[in-house]
C-alpha cells in the first residue's frame, strides 16, 4: 500500500488536505493499530526531534515522530524521565520498528507507575495536531498549569489518530529515581493479592507499582526515590503488611528495574499462543473479573485496576465479564477474531453519540483511521 | 468588558419561565425576587454584576435535568454556579439567564478506602471533601486558596489547582468520574472508580470547560494517604533573578518539593506589616516545602540548603517544628488579605515557563512604572503560575480600566514568554477577549466545535471563554434554533 511520510507539519497538513480517501494513521506501527490495512498509510514518523527541553522547568516538547527511545535517552542524561512509564509492545505484538512518542500519546500508553504518577494524559501538557480538514490546531502549551480554553490535550490523548494527526507533544517530566526496591509476598490468591495491594497503596510509603502475576502467585510492590528514603519506606511497608504473609525485600535496583520493565511490556505473554485482553475494573473487582475470565494466565497491575489476560484464541472476554463494571479491549488476536469482536469496548448510547459528534466535527470527511475506536 | 444584549423576549417572559421552573422544583428552590437574586449577581470578580432572570437551587440530578429541559425548550441561557468564588467571572449571570446553583447538592455518597476514591455531590466544598476522609488518614489533593468555600463543581469547571500541584497535579489529575446533565436534560456518566475510561477522554474535556458543556452533579475523586509529615524552608534573596535560578537548580537536583512559593519585595513588605511573620528584609523570598518522614524531610531539606547556599541567600530559615512551619507560612497565606488592607487589587493568574521568571518580573516592573500602578508578586514558582496583584483605587474614576489594561499587558507578556493567560482561575469573562492573543482562529474554532457537540444551541454559559465576535454566529444561530 501507498506510504506517505511527511517530514514537516506543513507537509503533513498538506497530505491530509489533499487526501482523496481514508488514511491509516501510524506512528512507529509497533502497537498493532487495529485499522483496515488496505488503506494508504500516513506516518508521523518523519516528524522527529526534540523541540525544547528545560530540565530546570521539568518540561519537554518533542515532535510526534521522535522515537520513544530517543526521548528517554535525552531525559536520562539529565536524570529525568517520563513519569508514566510507557511500554514497548514489540515483543508482545510481534511487531518491528521503533515506538514513537506520538504513538504513545495517541494510545495514552500508561505503565505500572499509573497508580502513583498518573497516566500519559496526566503528564501531557500540550499538543499540536492536524485535524481531518488539514488545519493545524494547538492546545495547551509548555507550562504545567494551564486552564486557558478547553483541554483538547486530554481529548487527543488516547484518540488513536481518529480526531487528528499529532505533530508535536509537550510533557511535564519528573526526576528519575536514584534507586528502586521491591517488597514481595508469595503464594497469594487474587483476592488476597488485591487486599495486599490496596493496603500497600493506602500507606504513605509512595508505592509506585503494585502488581500480581498468576504465573507465580506473587505480589510485587515497588518503591522508588532517594536511597535512604527507599530503605526507610521499604522497611515500613514490610511492617505494615506483616499480617498478609512473609514479605521479602529485593534491594538490587537493576534487577527490580528489569522485573518492572518486563511487567510493563507484558513480557510473560510474549511469543505465546492465545489472544491478549486488557481489562479495566475497580481494583477490588479484579479477583471476581479474573475468575470470570477463566484466562490461561493473568497479570493484575495498577493494584488490580488493570488486568492483562492471556485467553484462548477467539474467546469473547467481554461476554465473560458481563455484570462486572469496567471495560475490556482486545489487544492482540488473529484476523478472524478481530473481524468478529470489536477491539474497543462499546460505550453507552448518549456517551457514544458525543464521541461520534466530536469525530464528525474534527474529521468531517471520515478519513482518519475509519473503523477504529468503534 | 462587554456582554451580549439580553434577549428582550426572554426578559419579558420572566413570569412564564419562573412558573414552569416552580412546577418542577420545591417552592423555595426558585428565587425570583430581585432583592434575593442580588446575592447571585456576581462572583468573586465583583467589578461586574448583573441580576439574572431567576436562580434555581435543585437538590438532585433529576431536578437539574428537569430545569435544563425547560430552559432548553424555552431557549433560556443557563449559568451554572458552584459557590461563586470564581475570580474570572465564570458565574456572572446575564439578564436573560437562569442561574443554576448546586449548593443543595452537598452530600458524600460513597467513601471507598480500598479503591481510594470518594464520590460526592458537586456542591460540596473542596475542604469538606478532605474533611470527610482525614480522620482515616486520607486527603483530597487539589487545594485552591478558596478551598473553605469553593465547590467541587466549580473546581471541575475551572480545573482548579492550588499550592501543591507540583507534586499532586490539578483537579483533572484527581478526578476519576462525573455524573452530569447535558443542556437538553440528558444524564450521562463519564469514568468512575477506574483508572482509565473507554473511548475518548470526555472526562478530561469536561474538566476546565467552565460550565459550558454540562452541569456536573456528582464527582468521583481520587483520595490519597496523607504523608507522614511536611516542613518548609524559607530562603531570602537579594534579587528575583537569583531566586529564579535557585528554583531551577532545586528542580534539576531531583528533589520534588510539594510546593515552591515565591514573593517579591512589595508583597513581603505588605505581609510583614499585616501579619508580622518575621520575614527577612529582601527582594525575593522562597518558601519550599517537602514531605515524608522526619528523616526524609531532613534529607531533602539538606539538599535544598546546599543548593540555596550556592546562591548566597540573605537568609535561610529551616523549620524545625510545627510552630516554625506555621510562622513561615503565615505571611504567604495572608498575602492576599495583606494586599487588600493596603488597596483594591486585581489578581492575575498567568503561567510562564519557570526559566522566563526574571524577564517577566522585569517586564511587570516596567509596566508598573508605565501605568503608575503598584504590583506585588506572589506565586507558585515550581509550576510557573504567577499571581501578580495590581493595586488600584476602585473609587477613582478610570483606575479600574487602567488596571485592566495593565493586566492585559502582563498576560500578553506571559504568552510571549511561552506561557498562558490563566493557570488555575479560568477564562470566564475576564480573559475572554484576550483568547486570540494565545490562540489562532483555527484553535478557537476547534474548541467551539466541542461546545457545538455538547450544547448545540449554545445555551450553557454562552458569553464566556470565547471572544464575543468569535462566538457570535453560533450564539445567534443557537438562539434561532431555540
Amino acid at each position: 500500500m501507498e506510504r506517505i511520510r511527511p517530514e514537516t507539519e506543513e507537509e503533513l497538513a498538506e497530505a491530509v488536505r489533499g487526501a482523496e480517501g481514508p488514511l491509516r494513521i501510524v506512528g512507529g506501527g509497533t502497537r498493532g493499530v487495529d485499522c483496515r490495512d488496505d488503506l494508504p498509510e500516513l506516518s508521523a514518523g518523519g516528524l522527529s526531534g526534540i523541540t525544547l527541553y528545560e530540565p530546570g522547568a521539568l518540561t519537554l516538547v518533542v515532535r510526534a515522530g521522535t522515537p520513544l527511545a530517543e526521548v528517554e535517552a535525552v531525559l536520562a542524561e539529565e536524570g529525568q524521565r517520563l513519569p508514566f512509564e510507557p511500554s514497548d509492545m514489540r515483543a508482545l505484538m510481534g511487531t518491528e520498528g521503533m515506538p514513537t512518542i506520538g504513538g504513545v500519546v495517541a494510545a495514552n500508553v500508561s505503565g505500572p507507575r499509573r497508580v502513583q504518577a498518573g497516566a500519559c494524559r496526566d503528564s501531557l501538557i500540550g499538543v499540536r495536531f492536524v485535524d481531518g480538514r488539514g488545519d493545524v490546531i494547538r492546545s495547551g502549551g509548555r507550562v504545567m498549569k494551564n486552564v486557558t480554553g478547553y483541554d483538547l490535550v486530554k481529548l487527543m490523548a488516547g484518540s488513536h489518530g481518529t480526531l487528528g494527526v499529532l505533530t508535536e507533544v509537550a510533557f511535564k517530566v519528573l526526576p528519575a529515581a536514584e534507586t528502586v526496591a521491591q517488597v514481595e509476598i508469595s503464594g497469594l490468591s487474587p483476592a488476597r493479592a488485591v487486599q495486599v495491594m490496596a493496603a500497600a497503596l493506602a500507606t504513605p510509603c509512595e508505592v509506585s507499582g503494585a502488581a500480581w502475576l498468576s504465573g507465580t502467585g506473587r505480589v510485587l510492590l515497588r518503591l522508588e526515590g532517594f536511597e535512604a528514603s527507599v530503605d526507610y519506606r521499604t522497611q515500613n511497608l514490610r511492617l505494615a503488611l506483616a499480617d498478609y504473609g512473609r514479605a521479602e525485600i529485593r534491594a538490587d535496583s537493576a534487577q527490580v528495574a528489569d522485573m518492572w520493565r518486563e511487567l510493563r511490556d507484558v513480557q510473560p505473554f510474549a511469543g505465546r499462543a492465545g489472544d491478549v485482553w486488557r481489562v479495566i475494573v475497580k481494583p477490588t473487582d479484579a479477583p471476581l473479573a479474573a475468575e470470570a475470565l477463566e484466562a490461561e494466565e493473568v497479570i493484575l497491575d495498577w493494584g488490580g485496576g488493570l488486568i492483562w489476560a492471556l485467553m484462548p484464541e477467539g474467546t469473547d472476554a467481554r461476554a465473560r465479564l458481563s455484570g462486572i463494571a469496567g471495560h475490556a479491549r482486545l489487544v492482540r488476536a488473529g484476523p478472524e477474531t478481530r473481524g468478529r469482536i470489536p477491539a474497543f469496548a462499546p460505550e453507552p448510547e448518549p456517551v457514544a453519540a458525543l464521541g461520534a459528534g466530536l469525530r464528525r466535527r474534527f474529521d468531517p470527511r471520515g478519513i482518519l483511521n475509519p473503523g477504529l475506536m468503534g | 468588558m462587554e456582554m451580549p444584549l439580553p434577549d428582550p423576549a426572554l426578559c419579558a417572559d420572566k413570569a412564564g419561565i419562573v412558573a414552569r421552573l416552580k412546577a418542577v422544583l420545591p417552592g423555595d428552590a426558585v428565587i425570583d425576587d430581585p432583592f434575593e437574586t442580588r446575592a447571585y449577581e456576581c462572583d468573586a470578580l465583583t467589578a461586574y454584576r448583573c441580576l439574572p432572570l431567576c436562580v434555581v437551587l435543585p437538590a438532585s440530578t433529576d431536578e437539574v435535568s428537569a430545569v435544563l429541559k425547560i430552559c432548553h425548550e424555552a431557549g433560556v441561557p443557563v449559568v451554572p454556579r458552584g459557590s461563586g468564588t470564581s475570580l474570572a467571572g465564570g458565574a456572572m449571570p446575564t439578564a436573560d439567564s437562569v442561574v443554576l446553583g448546586v449548593s443543595r447538592l452537598h452530600d458524600v455518597l460513597e467513601v471507598d478506602y480500598e479503591n481510594r476514591f470518594i464520590r460526592v455531590q458537586s456542591g460540596r466544598t473542596n475542604l469538606s471533601v478532605t474533611g470527610a476522609v482525614e480522620e482515616d488518614g486520607f486527603f483530597y489533593a487539589p487545594d485552591p486558596s478558596s478551598q473553605l468555600a469553593c465547590a467541587i463543581a466549580g473546581n471541575i469547571a475551572m480545573n482548579s489547582g492550588g499550592a501543591h500541584c507540583l507534586k499532586y497535579g490539578v483537579t483533572t489529575n484527581n478526578l476519576l468520574g462525573v455524573k452530569m446533565v447535558l443542556m437538553d436534560g440528558t444524564v450521562i456518566e463519564l469514568g468512575g472508580p477506574f483508572m482509565e475510561q473507554p473511548g475518548y477522554d470526555l472526562l478530561g474535556l469536561i474538566c476546565g470547560s467552565e460550565g459550558q458543556l454540562g452541569v456536573v452533579t456528582e464527582a468521583t475523586l481520587r483520595i490519597l494517604p496523607r504523608p507522614e509529615g511536611a516542613r518548609p524552608v524559607l530562603i531570602g534573596f537579594d534579587s528575583n533573578e537569583v531566586a529564579g535560578a535557585c528554583v531551577r537548580d532545586i528542580i534539576r537536583a531531583g528533589v520534588l518539593p510539594v510546593a515552591i512559593e515565591f514573593m517579591d519585595r512589595p508583597c513581603i513588605e505588605a505581609t510583614e506589616a499585616f501579619a508580622r511573620p518575621g520575614y527577612p528584609d529582601c527582594e525575593a523570598l522562597l518558601i519550599v516545602e517537602v514531605e515524608g518522614s522526619e528523616a526524609e524531610i531532613d534529607h531533602q531539606l539538606s539538599l535544598i540548603r546546599d543548593i540555596a547556599l550556592r546562591h548566597e541567600p540573605v537568609e535561610l530559615r529551616e523549620s524545625r517544628s510545627e510552630a516554625e512551619s506555621a510562622r513561615i507560612w503565615l505571611g504567604r497565606k495572608s498575602a492576599f488579605g495583606a494586599m487588600g488592607q493596603i488597596s483594591d487589587y486585581m489578581c492575575l493568574d498567568g503561567t510562564i515557563p519557570v526559566s522566563a521568571l526574571p524577564e517577566v518580573l522585569h517586564r511587570i516592573g516596567e509596566l508598573s512604572k508605565e501605568y503608575g500602578l503598584g504590583v506585588a508578586n506572589v506565586f507558585h514558582a515550581g509550576d510557573g503560575n504567577m499571581h501578580p496583584l495590581i493595586l488600584y483605587d476602585a473609587n477613582k474614576p478610570g483606575d479600574l480600566e487602567k488596571c485592566e489594561a495593565m493586566g492585559a499587558d502582563i498576560l500578553r507578556a506571559c504568552v510571549e514568554a511561552g506561557g498562558c493567560l490563566t493557570g488555575e482561575h479560568g477564562v470566564g469573562i475576564e480573559k475572554r477577549d484576550l483568547m486570540s492573543v494565545q490562540f489562532t482562529p483555527e484553535d478557537l474554532e476547534a474548541q467551539m466545535r466541542v461546545k457545538d457537540v455538547f450544547d448545540p444551541k449554545w445555551l450553557l454559559n454562552p458569553a464566556k471563554v470565547f471572544p464575543l465576535e468569535a462566538s457570535a454566529s453560533r450564539r445567534t444561530a443557537g438562539k434561532a434554533a431555540a
